[in-house]
Parts: structure tokens; sequence; C-alpha cells
């Protein structure tokens, strides 16, 4: 059970346990932390769940499929390190990680 | 004003939300989420896409986990509501039992539209709403050798998406294309191309007369022509019926659903409706009364209910959006494209990465976006606040969407 950290905009620390095999949308939704909204239930239809990845763990993650590239685009605030959290499934490799949520998803 | 309890009547994707959203938003009072499944809340949309192939698995589809309704303190309750006493400020229900409320949730959704043919009640015909339907049907998929779908919208067309992967497939519609209530003709050309290179046939402009079966079990369909198709499955999706009953017996307005005004309240200052079941003066559709059947459209109301119920009401406003996954094409719709007269295609529809964007009158009110996710949240954002998009600008040599969105960003 991977242990990562989200930060919401105004600087509040979350510490996240999930599942292996969980997305990090969803954990983080179980756990109500504010800022991931997941509109579209995990489908990658809806760029509401986007976190920056911190610069040290952004190559440990699996590349992104052009949709996930795409919707990104417009999802406010894209930098370099943005995923949609809905596109990146738990696991041990990611224990420690520490992502930063925009100050808004829409 | 502070609320003491909020009781919230269907446990579809737009009462759940309630309840987290009241919860995230600090409320502290009691809740109460009436649903009459027996499962715990859960996404529907899977159903005739992901689950149905079985990429997500059954415990997956729950919105949240068991412990999170314990830790939240959301008491879910399994049960039917049978009537509202809003002289007395309670729900009644099926075993006997009352939920009092001080603020009440209508979120009953709908129902899937009948057949209402002969032969019906045959063994192997099959609707998709609830994870009992899914369930039953899912194994039924796998041994299927002729499949008839009845009806070509978003639900069958997903279902023939997959079936046509085992089995072969016809789809029966009174209509003359597909999805033909909700698409552009130009996409409805690119989504029957595509299915019909995956195996599947169309029969548009066309009833079905009877089911008809043998020993209990569904063989074939008789279309109106006369002419029986071979079945062993038969699935229809043929639209849905908005579940009102409890809300009229209650002597609530109704209209094509259950009647809200902009702050989405009925005409029970303590009463809401939202999701499929609520008809609302949409912003998005000239103000008409408007019901709408989407997940986005179920998440957003039940947002907007919770702010006012926390104290920081504003009317409902959000750009409505949908979309479908069938095969290799993923559709994503932006607003209402109801009575549009004109349309411009951005990009090339053989190429299966294509928009087409709406005009009514002059003005821009939906894009359909084709595998182009990116038009699809540009044209959403287009549609959430001015500067207004011209079809004049849209037809323009090169025009792209994304540019002009990121070119006029406020």
């Amino acid at each position: 059970m991977p242990t990562i950290t989200l930060i919401e905009s105004n600087g509040t620390e979350h510490m996240l346990t999930g599942q292996n095999g969980q997305s990090i949308m969803q954990a983080a939704l179980n756990a109500m932390i504010p800022g991931i909204q997941g509109d579209c239930g995990g489908a990658c239809s809806c760029a509401t769940c986007h976190a920056f990845v911190d610069e040290n763990w952004v190559s440990v993650l699996p590349k992104m499929e052009d949709t996930e590239s795409d919707m990104l685009d417009f999802a406010s605030e894209r930098q370099d390190n943005s995923r949609l959290t809905c596109q990146l499934t738990l696991d041990e490799s990611m224990d420690g990680m520490v992502l930063r949520l925009p100050e808004s998803q829409y | 004003m502070s609320l003491s309890s909020v009781t919230i009547v269907g446990a579809g994707q737009a009462g759940f939300q309630v309840a987290a959203s009241l919860r995230q938003g600090g409320f502290e009072g009691k809740i109460s989420l009436i649903g009459d499944e027996p499962d715990l809340p859960y996404q529907r949309p899977p159903l005739s896409k992901a689950y149905m192939l079985g990429k997500i698995k059954r415990e997956n589809l729950a919105f949240r986990p068991e412990t999170f309704f314990q830790e939240q303190n959301i008491e879910l309750i399994h049960d039917t509501a049978v009537e509202i006493d809003r002289q007395n400020r309670r729900v009644v229900l099926k075993n006997g039992e009352a939920c009092d409320y001080e603020h009440l949730v209508l979120a009953t959704g709908a129902h899937n539209r009948p057949l209402a043919l002969p032969g019906e009640d045959l063994n192997g015909v099959f609707g998709i709403k609830t994870l009992a339907d899914a369930d039953a049907l899912s194994p039924a998929v796998k041994t299927a050798r002729n499949v008839v779908v009845i009806g070509a919208g978003f639900i069958g067309l997903e279902f023939a998406a997959i079936a046509v992967q085992s089995a072969n497939v016809h789809v029966i519609d009174m209509g003359q294309r597909a999805m033909a209530r909700a698409i552009s003709q130009e996409m409805s050309e690119v989504f029957e191309d595509t299915h019909r290179e995956c195996g599947v046939t169309f029969h548009f402009n066309q009833g079905v007369n009877r089911l008809v079966g043998n020993q209990g079990k569904v063989t074939g369909v008789e279309k109106a022509d006369g002419e029986t198709l071979e079945a062993d499955l038969v699935v229809y999706g043929i639209g849905v019926i908005p579940n009102i009953t409890l809300a009229s017996e209650a002597g609530l307005h109704i209209e094509n659903g259950i009647k809200v005004d902009s702050d989405l309240l009925t005409n029970d200052p303590q009463i809401s409706a939202i999701g499929d079941v609520a008809c609302f003066p949409c912003v998005h559709n000239e103000g008409q009364p408007t019901r709408i059947e989407s997940v986005p459209n179920a998440m957003d109301q039940a947002r907007a209910v919770a702010a006012r119920l926390l104290g920081n009401p504003s009317p409902f406003t959000s750009v409505p959006w949908f979309w479908t996954d069938q095969g290799s094409l993923k559709l994503q719709i932006a607003g209402l494209s109801t009575g549009f007269d004109t349309t411009v295609t951005l990009g090339a529809p053989e190429s299966r990465q294509f928009s087409v964007l709406c005009f009514r009158k002059g003005h821009f009110v939906a894009v359909e976006a084709c595998n182009r996710p990116g038009d699809h949240l540009a044209g959403k954002k287009i549609l959430a606040r001015p500067p207004e998009l011209t079809s004049t600008e849209a037809s323009a040599e090169g025009f792209d969407l994304r540019e002009w969105e990121k070119e006029h960003r406020g």
C-alpha cells in the first residue's frame, strides 16, 4: 500500500495511502481530499483531476497517452509536470511521491 | 441558516454527490441517503462499456468504499421511498419506517422506457440501467451469436461496439441515423461507418413488430417490414422516463420531470430536485425548461444544491456536457445543440479526429468532438463565458478552436 503526499494550492498537505491498482484520483476522492474533482469517474473525459508531479518523480510514472495530453492542454495552468490522476495507477514504485494540486480544476 | 438534517432520495450520481459535497463543505448535520438498490452507490457509465468488457471490477464501480459512509457519517438506507409527507417533513419508506428532513433532495433519476412489445418478457431480452441489469447481461454476451440492439442511441451503440467483438450484431432504430436526437448528421455518419467496419448492420427508419421466441427464450426480432432477424440476445435502449411518481403524489409541480427553478428548488422551498429527474430553466437552452440525462449535469447540480444548503447560493449555469466511448471513437459533446441550423466541421471526418461546431441563429451552442479532447475542453470553456465565437470566425481557413480559446481567455 503506497503512501503519497498531495499538497493543496494553499499549502495544506495530505498523506494518502491507497491500494495498488487503484487510481490516485479514486484514492484522493475516497479520502475527501479537496481539489480533486473526478467529474467523469476516471474515463479521461473531463480533466478535473489534474495534479503537478514533483520533478523527481516525473520519470517514475508511465508515459502519458495522447488523449491525456490533449485534455491537459485545456486543464487550468498546465505545466511540464502536469498529469491527470485518473490515469495514474498506484503501485509500490510511487511510495513517497509528492503531487501538488492546482488552485482550480476548471 | 444552519440546517440540522438533509435527506436525499436516490443514491445515484446526483444523490451521492450531494451527500459527499455537503460533508466536504463542512456540513455537520444528519445526512440520510435513500437508495432502492442493494449495492453501495455506484457509477453507471461503465455498465455499458468497461464493466461489460471486464475491464472494471464490480468493487471498483462504487463511488466510495463502505468505510467512507461510516467515516463521513452518511446514513445509507437501502429501501424504497414510498411517500413524501410534506406536512410533517418526512419521507415514508416501504418498510414502514420514516425519515425526517429539514431539507429534502429528490434525485430519483429515470428508468428505461419499456419496449412495450409482444415478447418483451422472453428470456434473453435486456435493458441496461442498473448493476443488476449489467450482471445479468454480461454472461449472455459471452455466449451470444446473434445480437439485435433496439435503439441506436448512446447506450445501444456502446453495447453494440462490445457485442460485435464476438457476435453478429444488428441495430434497429425508428430514426434515420445513429444518435439522431443527440448529434449532427456529419457526426452520425462517422459513427455509422465505424460501426459498419466492425461488422454492425444498421436498420434505420424501422420499427419492431414483436419479439419471437421458443420455449420462453428469444429467437428473433420481427421488424415492421416483416423481416425477422435471428437473435439469441436482444438489448434495448430506447430512452428513459423520469421517476416522478413520488414527487407528483406529493403535489410537486411536474413538467417533463420535476419542475425546479434556477436554484433547483421545487415549488416547495424545503425540497430540491436534481439530476436526470429535474427539469430546470437552462441558460444554455435560451432559458427553456430542460431536463438533462448526464453524469456531469448530475454532479454539477448536486454541487450547486450542496453549496446553497451550506449558505452559498448561486443560480445554476454550468455548461452541459456528455461523453460516449464506442470502440475506437471517443465522442465528447459540450453544450446543447437543440435546434441548431448551421455547422462548421474542423478536421477531416475520414481521419476520425474531427469536431463539429453547432450554431443556432448565429450563436455558438455546442461542440461535438470526436477523438479531439482538446476541442471539447476549449469549446466548453468558450460556451461558459464571453466573448462569443461566431460562425464566420469558425469558418475561416485554418481556424483552430484551441488557439481561439487561448487567444480569448480572460
